[in-house]
């Protein structure tokens, strides 16, 4: 679960981590009185799920309070890769002497936390990773000991010669890692961090990913979700209990197990065809839960054509057929069904479709180049 | 022959009472399974199906009945724990078949059976089946044939689908391990095609990866270096966007190398034969043997 720039500073802020003052609003007129507050020179922040927010033109410097209104104006509403913005974080203009980057991720190789930084910060780590990888030192972590305070000492040298700034950037690095552990982060970034003229060592912007494994024992950090700034179809899917990501193309795919649906999308493309999304109904699929599936698939407009793959193993195929047999009852289809399953009762499974008056193929590929036929051939 | 697993492991079913574990120890009992114990705190001295005795503790379970593999279905919230209690009690193989274990759990998980010289595989994982000899998991025994073929992989349906492509064939297997989909897991393939490579059972591996993390090129450079035996992979999520998770935790595109199109070109440098589609491991099983 991705939180907002703003929920991810108020939880480095809880740690001890220096963070500029700022506030979140949802109007422009509340941006004007935000900005007043904080002394005039803002910058007003779109509060959105994407990346690239800068470059989308939602992040913008206002010199006055009236600027600051104005330019809320323009980004409250605005839609960056597909989702609009609700709420705006306003924050004080902040001289910058320079810029670095922290980072936490969990590494897989190491099977560890890993503590990245680097001088060249403000940008795409990613990129930084991609073009100029010696920037960047790492670190991993020993759970048992979290980041001790010689390892952040000799990270944050890395970032400022001075002793006064390394010693807060490794106080810093450590309550990071701190505020990770406690709230279940993937991933806790702050990007910039900053120090100012003055000397002083700030968190300008933070990024964290909550492991969506960890919500059922943080009851406080999964309230945090903003359903409101989140794709509809995936707030329904999650509801529902099942896994959905929307794709471009039109054959809507409806899959038992995440790997065999990523095999079945992957066969669709090898077809000609393109997959409308990814769908994965679970292991242990009910009636209601293929119902809910169907439901979503066909709120999509592009999609032309549904394919159904089971392999029942745990999933029980009669379970499947009787789940399109109800959803068909209860909202007919607009676009043709192939239906591919096989496995545990399969044969019971059959019969209920044959009696539904649905043809049902046993075959992955066969089912796949019917499915791209119908919708309307390979490309 | 078989890795892992055969005809001497003796099962303890961690969650034996609760709705999975009773229902998965039942199939495996009838698959020909030995289980020997199983453990649900609170129900010690009881026995499931009349016949296997429950112990409130792993190391009660452990002195009485002398498992060689643990496998767990207790609830995400309890299996570190539950995997935390096996490896303090020696058990050697260790099967976590839960799904939605928080990943820094894991981070303290695996230090610990390392240092206690213990084997996890998963969690998140379908678990393993040695045709005709033993299974632990979940995967459907009625799909498999005893035979020479290793299977590994890193999904759960997906490897149904591939092991009914082979046992369709005439293409029996040794064993079939799912590892799980998770980031951190227990064992991963080198693990896994060593063992095959060891295994005079084994005559060829059929390896299913996918997207996210960089194990299948650890994978193929060391199948290039160590293995004789022929080796024919998979990679799904060829058509998965970048930077979604893609239902496995695991599954997401992030960072360098993790594309299918990356580790497809890792295995084909290392002489393993890439299917484009599960149908393709037929005739290229064929075509190396």
């Amino acid at each position: 679960m991705n939180l907002h720039e703003y929920q991810a500073r108020e939880i480095l802020r809880r740690h001890g981590i220096p963070v500029p003052d700022g506030e979140v609003v949802t109007t422009p007129a509340a941006a004007k009185a935000a900005a007043t507050r904080l002394g005039g020179s803002v910058v007003v922040k779109a509060q959105v799920h994407a990346g690239g927010r800068g470059k989308a033109g939602g992040v913008k410097l206002a010199k006055t309070p009236d600027e600051a209104e104005a330019v809320a104006t323009k980004i409250i509403g605005m839609t960056i890769k597909g989702l609009t913005v609700q709420k705006v974080l306003v924050v004080p203009a902040t001289d910058i002497a320079s810029e670095s980057y922290l980072g936490v991720i969990v590494d897989r190789e190491s099977q560890r936390p890993l503590l990245m930084v680097s001088a060249a910060g403000g940008i795409d780590i990613e990129e930084v990773a991609a073009k100029t990888p010696e920037q960047i030192h790492r670190r991993a972590i020993d759970p048992r000991y979290g980041l001790l305070a010689h390892q952040a000492l000799a990270l944050a040298f890395q970032l400022y010669p001075d002793v006064a700034k390394a010693r807060a950037a490794a106080g810093i690095m450590q309550q990071l890692v701190s505020a990770a552990y406690d709230v279940g982060a993937s991933l806790a970034e702050i990007n910039p961090l900053v120090t100012t003229p003055e000397g002083k060592v700030l968190a300008l912007d933070a990024k964290i990913v909550i492991d969506d494994n960890e919500l059922d024992r943080k009851p406080a950090i999964a309230a945090l979700r903003d359903a409101a700034a989140e794709a509809p179809a995936e707030v329904q899917a999650r509801e529902a209990g099942l896994t959905f990501i929307k794709l471009e193309g039109s054959v809507g795919c409806c899959v038992n197990g995440a790997g065999l649906a990523m095999a079945t999308m992957d066969l669709v493309k090898y077809y000609g065809g393109e997959p409308a999304n990814f769908l994965d109904i679970g292991g242990s699929s009910n009636p209601q839960k293929v119902v809910n599936a169907l439901k979503i698939i066909t709120a999509d407009p592009n999609v032309r054509a549904i394919l159904f793959n089971i392999f029942g193993g745990i999933t029980r195929t009669d379970d499947v057929a009787n789940g399109i047999v109800q959803a068909t009852a209860q909202f007919p289809l607009k676009v043709p069904i192939v239906i591919r399953l096989t496995g545990t009762n399969e044969q019971e499974a059959m019969r209920i479709l044959k009696k539904a008056g649905f043809d049902a193929l046993t075959d992955m590929d066969q089912a796949v180049q019917q499915a791209v036929a119908a919708a309307g051939g390979a490309r | 022959m078989s890795i892992f697993i055969d005809k001497k492991t003796r099962l303890l079913v961690q969650g034996i009472t609760g709705r999975d574990g009773s229902f998965h120890a039942r199939a495996m009992m009838e698959y020909g399974t030995n289980v020997v114990s199983g453990v649900t705190p609170g129900k010690g001295g009881q026995q499931f199906e009349g016949k296997v005795p429950i112990f409130n503790t792993v190391a009660d379970a452990a002195a009485a009945t002398q498992p060689n593999v643990s496998v767990i279905y207790v609830p995400a919230a309890f299996a570190a724990s539950a995997i935390f209690e096996a490896a303090d009690a020696r058990i050697p193989l260790i099967v976590c078949i839960t799904e939605g274990v928080p990943v820094l759990d894991m981070t303290t998980v695996m230090p610990f059976v390392k240092e206690r010289g213990v084997r996890l595989i998963g969690p998140n994982c379908p678990g393993l089946i040695s045709p005709g000899l033993s299974k632990v998991g979940i995967i459907p025994g009625n799909i498999c044939t005893a035979g020479d073929i290793g299977v590994v992989s890193r999904s759960g349906t997906l490897t149904y689908e591939i092991i009914h492509q082979l046992a369709s064939n005439g293409f029996g297997q040794s064993t079939c391990v799912g590892i799980g989909g998770d980031p951190i897991i227990g064992t991963n393939f080198i693990d896994c095609l060593g063992e095959f490579e060891g295994d005079p059972g084994t005559r060829a591996v059929v390896m299913i990866g996918e997207i996210g993390g960089s194990d299948e090129q650890h994978a193929a450079s060391f199948v290039q270096t160590k293995m004789k035996k022929p080796v024919v992979g998979f990679i799904a999520g060829q058509t998965a966007p970048p930077g979604r998770r893609m239902g496995h935790a695991g599954a997401i595109i992030s960072g360098a190398g993790a594309t299918a199109a990356d580790k497809m070109q890792a295995f084909e440098a290392a002489g393993i034969s890439v299917m484009k589609r599960p149908a393709d491991v037929v005739p290229l099983l064929r075509s190396r043997l």
